[in-house]
């Protein structure tokens, strides 16, 4: 990887309070522009390095985003940076309405009010959700919350997304439609996800956990293969 | 879900709902004072209060009976007192206790519905509350949602696994029922981080993004003059030992 890395961690290693080693040791790098797939059975450290990557775990070990040191005073202009798609969106969206949830983090950001909503509609609308502003998010679909969710992370504009398992609960035409709006954005991009196929359509290389170590690392179909992980079952 | 009804109404237009949160707020102080000083509660008093409450849903466009009705959940706690009361030999206490608590509960309910949660906390800070106990409000009401949601999800996985069986142990029912809440406390304490992690990730810092809250206007004073007169009218006229 030739590129300039917008993210750089070296020997992560974290371990849980009740003892399981999480990560042991991962060296990792995005090079700007890059998309990279996490792939991995469950359990296998790959949610709980995202964690990390921001900040919201603390373990050892060194991480730069965008050429900042994560440390303690650093957190909140790494957390800019770095735009999280979670696993369940409902742990995501709890604001009264889809509106205000997707301006939620703007206005952290100290946007004022009328900006931050008309941020938020424009992020709803990339992801064509514009008509739900008004919805409570409790009320929409698992397909639907998930591309609110990501348009409450598009409207920071962070210059890295990480998205963990988005294809979950998303029929196949939303799965496509995901393909579709995440090639069409520019940010570096960490896939933490099962689905080999969603991978290959838009990675350029795939890491492989297993028990918390990066074993693997390569063009995804190579990744795919070498570690028979091709999604299906028999 | 109770709250996610009571979110959906304060997010309604009418001339309650348009009036600004702090003189609601001080105009509520003032009829839970006066329920409170009332000696016992009469008949005359009780209804004198429960008119000003009617009113106030009438013109805040709300379901009157969905409002009383709600009301209703602080009933089984001031029962409860009121048994002890009741028991110890003075129902006149006893009534009293439940009729008063219904009336504040009613009482904060049409504030509640006719007030953004957001600019309620504003308006809490606005009058003096510290800052930490508007967040813990805020913090109590977004996590209602996610208690209820986790409660509904154990109690169809629950009844899909155990229909009610005719004649059923209670002892059985009693100690799933014990053991839901046990698991339910742990999920919603895990869901809760899993929330504040995603906040975090957004930028959070402490601190939800403040609500500009609008200088109180003409209409503003007029209706906390109006809603304080009247809760200190039946307070003073009908309310008296």
């Amino acid at each position: 990887m030739s590129r300039e890395p917008v993210i750089d961690a070296r020997r992560l290693r974290y371990r849980y309070d009740d003892g399981t080693l999480a990560l042991d040791g991962i060296d990792f790098r995005l090079g700007a522009g890059e998309t990279v797939a996490l792939l991995g059975p469950n359990g296998s450290g790959k949610t709980t390095f995202v964690l990390m990557l921001n900040g919201l775990l603390a373990g050892e070990g060194e991480i730069s985003v965008c050429g900042m040191r994560l440390e303690r005073r650093s957190q909140t202009a790494v957390r800019r940076k770095i735009g999280m798609v979670f696993q369940d969106s409902d742990e995501q969206l709890f604001m009264p309405t889809v509106l205000e949830d997707v301006a939620f983090g703007l206005l952290n950001q100290g946007a004022g009010r009328e900006q931050a909503l008309e941020a938020a509609l424009g992020a709803l609308e990339r992801v064509g959700m514009r008509d739900a502003g008004r919805k409570a998010p409790y009320h929409l679909s698992a397909g639907e919350k998930r591309r609110v969710a990501l348009a409450g992370v598009l409207v920071m504009s962070p210059e890295i997304l990480i998205l963990d398992e988005p294809t979950t609960y998303l029929d196949p035409p939303g799965q496509r439609e995901l393909i579709h709006l995440l090639k069409g954005l520019p940010q570096a991009k960490i896939l933490v996800t099962h689905d080999s196929s969603f991978a290959s359509a838009l990675a350029q290389r795939a890491v492989f956990f297993v028990k918390g170590r990066l074993v693997g690392e390569g063009p995804v179909d190579e990744i795919v293969r070498r570690f028979s992980w091709d999604g299906r079952s028999g | 879900m109770h709250h996610v009804v009571i979110d959906r109404w304060s997010r309604r237009t009418s001339p309650i709902h348009a009036r600004e949160p702090r003189t609601k707020l001080i105009a509520l102080a003032v009829f839970l004072i006066s329920v409170a000083t009332t000696p016992g509660v009469s008949p005359l008093a009780g209804a004198g209060y429960m008119g000003v409450l009617i009113a106030g849903i009438a013109l805040s466009r709300l379901p009157l009976g969905g409002v009383l009705a709600r009301a209703a959940v602080v009933l089984p706690f001031s029962v409860a007192f009121a048994a002890v009361n009741w028991l110890a030999g003075d129902a006149g206490r006893a009534v009293a206790l439940v009729a008063k608590s219904y009336l504040s509960a009613a009482a904060v309910l049409l504030v509640v519905a006719t007030t953004p949660l957001e600019q309620f906390a504003r308006a809490m800070e606005g009058l003096g509350t510290p800052r930490l106990i508007a967040l813990v409000v805020q913090f109590l009401y977004r996590y209602l949602f996610v208690v209820s949601e986790q409660a509904q999800h154990m109690r169809v996985a629950a009844a899909c696994r155990a229909p009610r069986v005719p004649g059923a142990g209670g002892g059985l029912r009693f100690r799933a029922a014990a053991g839901a809440v046990g698991v339910l406390f742990a999920r919603s304490y895990a869901r809760a981080e899993g929330i504040h992690r995603a906040m975090l990730a957004r930028g959070f810092e402490g601190r939800f993004p403040a609500v500009a809250l609008a200088r109180p206007r003409l209409p503003d004073f007029l209706f906390l003059l109006l809603a304080a007169a009247l809760s200190l009218a039946v307070r003073i006229g009908v309310g008296r030992a």
